[in-house]
C-alpha cells in the first residue's frame, strides 16, 4: 500500500487530497499510467507531466524514479513559495 | 537557525529585533519580508496551500545550505499558509553574518530557493474569480546563478 497525495490544482482536478492505493507500479511513471487509466479526472490531472512535480517520501524526485520502499508519493504543480 | 511554518500572522519588527539581539559574532543582519500584493485593488485574498511535513524539511535543508555556504551566524525563515489579505506579510527571512555581503547573498539565496523549492502553492481570489499562481520560468532560472 502506498499513500498518494495531491496538492493545488492536481487536488482540485482529482477531487481529493490523498488516497491509499494498492499498486504494482515499479516507477512513478508506471503509477501515473495506472492512475490515468482509472478515470477521466485522473487523465485530466496527469495530461501534461511537464507541468507536474513529484515528491517521494517528501523529497523532490522524478517520474523515472523507482517506487520500491516508498511510502508516500505526492503530485503537485511547480511550487510558488516566497 | 529557526524555521516556522504557520497560519498565524507574525510581527516583522519583533522578529527582526529578537533575531538581532539573539545573534552572536555577526556584524550584519539582513531581513526580507514578502507581502501580498493587492494587484491594483483587484485581489481580495490569497490562499496559500502547503505540504505539511515536507515544507518544514525542505525549508530547513535550504536554510542549512545557506548557513554552511556563507558561514552565517544565524538564519530565520517564517512562512505562512492559509488565507491572507492584501498587504499582509506572507513570509520573511533574516540572515546574520560577519559582513553584509554574505548576509545579503544568503538572504537572496534563501528567497530564490523558497520560491521554487518550498512546497507552497498560491491561489489568488478576486473579483474575477480564483486562479492558481503559475510558477515563472524566471524563478527557476534564478536558481542557476547559485
Amino acid at each position: 500500500m502506498i499513500d498518494v497525495l495531491y496538492f493545488a490544482w492536481v487536488r482540485e482536478r482529482i477531487g481529493l487530497p490523498r488516497e491509499r492505493l494498492e499498486t504494482g507500479a515499479a516507477t512513478v511513471a508506471e503509477l501515473v499510467e495506472e492512475l490515468r487509466a482509472r478515470e477521466e479526472r485522473y487523465a485530466a490531472a496527469f495530461a501534461d507531466l511537464a507541468s507536474l512535480r513529484v515528491a517521494l517520501d517528501q523529497e523532490l524526485s522524478s517520474f523515472d524514479a523507482p517506487l520500491a520502499g516508498v511510502r508516500e508519493v505526492a503530485f503537485f504543480p511547480p511550487m510558488t513559495g516566497g | 537557525m529557526r524555521v516556522a511554518v504557520q497560519s498565524q500572522p507574525f510581527d516583522v519588527g519583533a522578529e527582526v529585533s529578537a533575531f538581532t539581539s539573539g545573534v552572536r559574532g555577526a556584524g550584519a543582519v539582513v531581513s526580507f519580508t514578502g507581502l501580498v500584493r493587492d494587484e491594483g485593488g483587484t485581489l481580495s485574498a490569497m490562499e496559500i496551500e502547503h505540504y505539511p511535513g515536507m515544507t518544514e524539511k525542505a525549508i530547513s535543508a535550504i536554510a542549512e545550505e545557506a548557513v554552511g555556504r556563507w558561514s552565517l551566524a544565524d538564519a530565520l525563515v517564517i512562512h505562512r499558509f492559509g488565507k491572507l489579505g492584501p498587504g499582509e506579510a506572507i513570509m520573511m527571512v533574516a540572515t546574520a553574518a560577519p559582513h553584509r555581503g554574505d548576509a545579503f547573498a544568503a538572504a537572496e539565496y534563501l528567497m530564490d530557493y523558497l520560491k521554487s523549492r518550498a512546497p507552497f502553492w498560491k491561489k489568488e481570489l478576486g473579483a474575477g474569480g480564483e486562479a492558481w499562481v503559475a510558477a515563472k520560468d524566471a524563478d527557476e532560472d534564478a536558481l542557476k546563478r547559485w
